[in-house]
């Protein structure tokens, strides 16, 4: 087999520093890339919203054209839902399940980094179009025949298309990494009603993603054809269905608001049993009230489109579809509230967010029955008011729950520990700021203000709320301010952290902080749903584990590999040669032909290294 | 007096101050579940934060019983939710079906068209034809057949009906009815391009006799002109050279028939230009026809008149003086 793996570069056996974390497969070091792409991303979406906020902030300003407010709405949408709250959950994904699981590595290492590199790929993509002067212009639901042609010249809607379509590549990849992970891995006695409830909300979660995301790739394939190879699906001039589109992408899209929550649901599950020093209430009917919820995300896609015209029959069936919802997410706050009761409450800042979350979500929970109510709802829809319920859950909810997990894990996965004061300022000056921000426009949305306006005039009777909705942004700038000073800080030279910081309960914390490269010396023998707090508790037998034990050594880890990164080069280059030009789309394809191949042919370890034998010596 | 009354209107688009059935249908519904939102509100947080202070740890506690659940509890929470949610759901429903069809016959049937960025409406059965700026009669129903010609648009006037969009290819129909005469605020509400901030329109609720007079005078035709800087205006609107009359029609006129833009027969009797935007007054005439793409971006008027997009064919300052003279002369 070696003869055929490509022998121009040498196998990277032991790489350090840069080259280290470009041919990585270790899911921790992928889960840490993750983390930071996308919290740049994160970033560079909230600056787009600081500046829709300041254009807003006053009636008939002008700091920029309606042109590029359309862009910034269009992108910081697109950035944040798909560059930032995804692969912030893919980043604990990738880091933690291998650890909640006991487990060594994910099933594919390789096709993990693949799916890192593919995500940065399509990253870079859309933020380029910002320097090609196009960025998309047509909202993230992008609805047609506002995308077609004819009303939307230039390259701006093919970079939002492509880039997609590269981003579903890397969520596909991760989520049929995690379903095998999470079904195949499992340390011994780790069986599924032992599962910690991340991982149950990852696993739910990865089923989702495969299952909607090949909706959104056919219409985006649609539409792309549309566009420029003269096809006529959504083009109405040529009889085409604007409807069509909105079914396919509320189809995918109604998912994908449960795909980007779930992950932070089953975040607050963790550290509300830890910080209250019980276990989660109702266990099961938590993840039973997951699986409904995702299950029931695939019946609802038409409340997004109560003004269609659809009429009263199918606006009737989403209004009982979509407030039965509420039945199973009600359970999940009630199990949270009752996780807390009786317990042995601690403050610190992750148990700020989790609960700050079950409060924020809690309210854009009952503004989503609100909007269900579809005779009503022909008020709100595309106004402010759908505004502020969708940033309450996916700010107030998937955010605060991302933050909460960026501190309740900083000690495992930066090996140190976080300033505890900063972090509770971090909270408050978040939780205020969203609030401050986001609250008002409820009021603004039932005064008739549309969403997507670039513009309004000082007889609307919307400017001052307007202005204190930018002051709420600017505390919320402030708070991660606060969270990134902290965080680099506290990485850089804050106190050692121990194995297990919190007296937590789940197995990623019976090892060392940060947890070696295959993190489990011995692979642990599960006898509890919170294995760890019965193991130090005395509550379950010992039992000698299997396999080897001792320093690390004999442990087999596969090696780097650089050919994923090479196959993602290829799909990078492809896509702009499907914008631009085909002779580079080919050469695209060639590359990732190239890295597929030598990849399939590369052994998991390189024989003519002594390293095979050893690899748990690097570090 | 409306007039008056609707500029002093701190609230224009507001949704609770419901001048119409279907509008105030609405907000009782809204009501309902806001309320009824607000109780749960206020019971989920009283309970969490009773939890969350009653149970923080205090020095030296010990770890506290291992609860794992309790099935009456969860039972509970699973039917209490589900039974308020029926209970809400059913006047929904009845809303929803009793607003979809109008209750008494209408008084007429208005085909209202969405473009980027403006208005049409045609009432067929009276032979009116205007643009941005629609006269109802009040406390008669009126239905609405909505259409549009190029992206997805959203017919809506808050303080009359919740919105129903205008999808090229499909014909949607709503209907709504004025309680009060009054000027109300409409807005396009499906983000519709470039200038989607600048695509609104008015409705003017007014008794039967106002409404009869409006649409006596609607269907006249233009008049001739008489001064001299309005007949310059004319002989310019129906030149080669401006080329206005492509796409604007002045009923009346020898030439001008173009079905592209609004039609301008009435133009000086609307109260707002460019689609309701701003005040219908000399100043800002004069500076929509100087810069249209500047009041309104990305309008097809500068992008496709010679006069705008070729700036050598660019309309002189008394050449614009003389067209706003003509428009303003068509009452």
């Amino acid at each position: 087999m070696t003869s055929l793996s490509v022998p121009m570069i040498k196998r990277p056996v032991h790489p350090v520093g840069a080259w280290g974390w470009i041919t990585t497969i270790d899911h921790k070091k992928i889960g840490i890339m993750y983390g930071i792409t996308a919290f740049i991303n994160f970033l560079i979406g909230g600056i787009e919203a600081i500046i829709m906020r300041a254009q807003l902030s006053g009636s008939n300003a002008d700091i920029v054209s309606p042109e590029v407010f359309n862009q910034l709405f269009t992108m910081h949408g697109t950035t944040m839902i798909f560059l930032a709250v995804m692969p912030l959950g893919a980043a604990f994904f990738n880091y933690l399940i291998p650890l909640q699981i006991g487990a060594r590595d994910v099933a594919f290492p390789r096709l993990n980094a693949f799916s890192y590199w593919v995500f940065l790929a399509g990253t870079l993509m859309l933020h380029l179009s910002w320097f090609m002067g196009e960025a998309p212009n047509a909202g993230w639901f992008a609805y047609a025949p506002l995308t077609s042609t004819a009303f939307n010249p230039g390259h701006g809607v093919d970079f939002w298309i492509v880039s997609l379509q590269v981003l579903g590549i890397a969520s596909l990849a991760a989520a049929f990494n995690f379903i095998v992970t999470i079904i195949n891995m499992r340390a011994p006695g780790m069986h599924m009603m032992r599962l910690p409830l991340f991982t149950w909300m990852t696993l739910i979660t990865a089923i989702l993603l495969v299952l909607a995301f090949p909706v959104i790739t056919v219409a985006l394939l649609e539409l792309l054809f549309d566009r420029n190879y003269g096809m006529n699906f959504f083009f109405t001039a040529a009889g085409g269905d604007p409807v069509l589109w909105q079914h396919l992408f509320w189809v995918f899209g109604h998912p994908e608001v449960y795909i980007l929550i779930l992950p932070a649901m089953g975040i607050v599950s963790e550290i509300l049993p830890t910080f209250s020093k019980k276990p989660l209430f109702g266990y099961s009917t938590v993840i039973l009230a997951g699986v409904i919820i995702a299950f029931m995300g695939w019946l609802v896609w038409s409340h997004h489109m109560f003004t269609v015209g659809l009429g009263p029959i199918p606006n009737t069936v989403f209004t009982i579809t979509t407030i039965a919802i509420a039945v199973p997410t009600g359970i999940k706050i009630f199990n949270w509230i009752f996780t807390i009761w009786k317990g042995s409450v601690e403050f610190r800042t992750p148990m700020l967010f989790a609960v700050g979350f079950i409060v924020t979500f809690t309210i854009g929970g009952i503004s989503g029955v609100m909007h269900a109510m579809s005779a009503s709802d022909a008020q709100q829809q595309d106004t402010y008011f759908v505004v502020a319920h969708f940033h309450y859950v996916l700010f107030g909810g998937a955010i605060m729950g991302i933050f909460g997990a960026l501190y309740y894990w900083f000690p495992k996965y930066s090996g140190k520990m976080y300033n505890e004061g900063q972090g509770k300022t971090h909270f408050w000056l978040m939780f205020i700021g969203q609030n401050l921000t986001f609250f008002p426009m409820h009021f603004l949305g039932m005064d008739g203000m549309p969403r997507r306006i670039y513009t309004y005039g000082a007889d609307m009777g919307w400017t001052e709320v307007n202005a204190l909705q930018t002051a709420g942004s600017i505390v919320i700038v402030l708070s991660v301010l606060v969270f990134m000073k902290n965080f680099i800080q506290s990485w850089r030279s804050g106190k050692q952290a121990p194995g297990d910081p919190w007296d937590a309960r789940t197995l990623e914390w019976s090892i060392s902080s940060p947890p070696p490269e295959y993190n489990f010396e011995e692979i642990p023998i599960v006898q509890d749903r919170d294995d760890w707090w019965a193991r130090k508790r005395g509550l379950v037998p010992r039992i000698a584990p299997s396999g080897a034990s001792g320093d690390g050594h004999g442990i087999h880890m596969p090696q780097p590999s650089f050919w994923p990164l090479v196959a993602a080069i290829g799909i990078f280059v492809g896509a702009w040669g499907v914008i631009y030009s085909v002779p580079v789309l080919i050469i695209g394809a060639g590359i990732m032909i190239f890295g597929v191949y030598a990849w399939s042919f590369e052994p998991v370890n390189d024989p003519e290294s002594e390293a095979s034998t050893a690899s748990g010596d690097a570090n | 007096m409306a007039l008056a009354a609707a500029c002093s209107d701190p609230h224009p688009q507001s949704t609770f101050d419901t001048h119409g059935p279907v509008a105030a249908s609405q907000a009782n519904i809204f009501y309902i579940i806001m309320y009824a939102g607000l109780v749960v509100f206020i019971g989920v947080m009283a309970l969490l934060i009773y939890t969350t202070i009653r149970y923080r740890r205090r020095y030296n506690d010990k770890d506290p019983e291992q609860i794992h659940g309790n099935n009456t509890l969860e039972i509970a929470w699973t039917v209490a939710p589900a039974l308020l949610l029926v209970a809400v759901a059913v006047p929904t429903i009845q809303t929803l079906w009793n607003n979809s069809i109008s209750p008494e016959p209408a008084a007429m049937t208005v085909h209202a068209t969405g473009s980027q960025w403006w208005f049409e409406f045609e009432i067929e059965e009276l032979g009116v034809v205007t643009a941005n700026e629609l006269h109802i009669p009040v406390g008669e129903v009126i239905n609405f057949v909505l259409e549009s010609t190029d992206v997805i648009h959203s017919f809506w006037v808050p303080k009359l009906a919740g919105k129903v969009d205008m999808v090229p290819n499909n014909t949607n129909t709503t209907w709504f009815k004025a309680d009060e005469a009054g000027e109300f605020f409409g807005q396009c509400a499906e983000f519709c391009g470039e200038s989607h901030a600048n695509m609104r329109f008015k409705v003017v609720a007014e008794s039967r006799e106002d409404f009869d007079a409006w649409v006596a005078a609607q269907l006249a035709d233009s008049v001739v002109p008489v001064d001299p800087l309005v007949q310059q205006g004319h002989d310019l609107f129906m030149s080669i050279e401006a080329g206005c009359w492509a796409c604007h029609t002045i009923r009346g006129s020898a030439n001008a028939f173009g079905q592209v833009g609004p039609d301008l027969t009435h133009f000086a009797s609307r109260r707002h230009l460019a689609s309701g935007i701003m005040e219908n007054n000399h100043e800002n005439l004069v500076r929509w026809l100087t810069d249209p793409n500047d009041v309104k971006p990305g309008n097809v008027m500068s992008r496709d008149a010679a006069v705008y997009n070729d700036p050598d064919q660019a309309l002189s300052e008394p050449q614009v003086a003389a067209l706003a003279a003509y428009l303003r002369s068509l009452e």
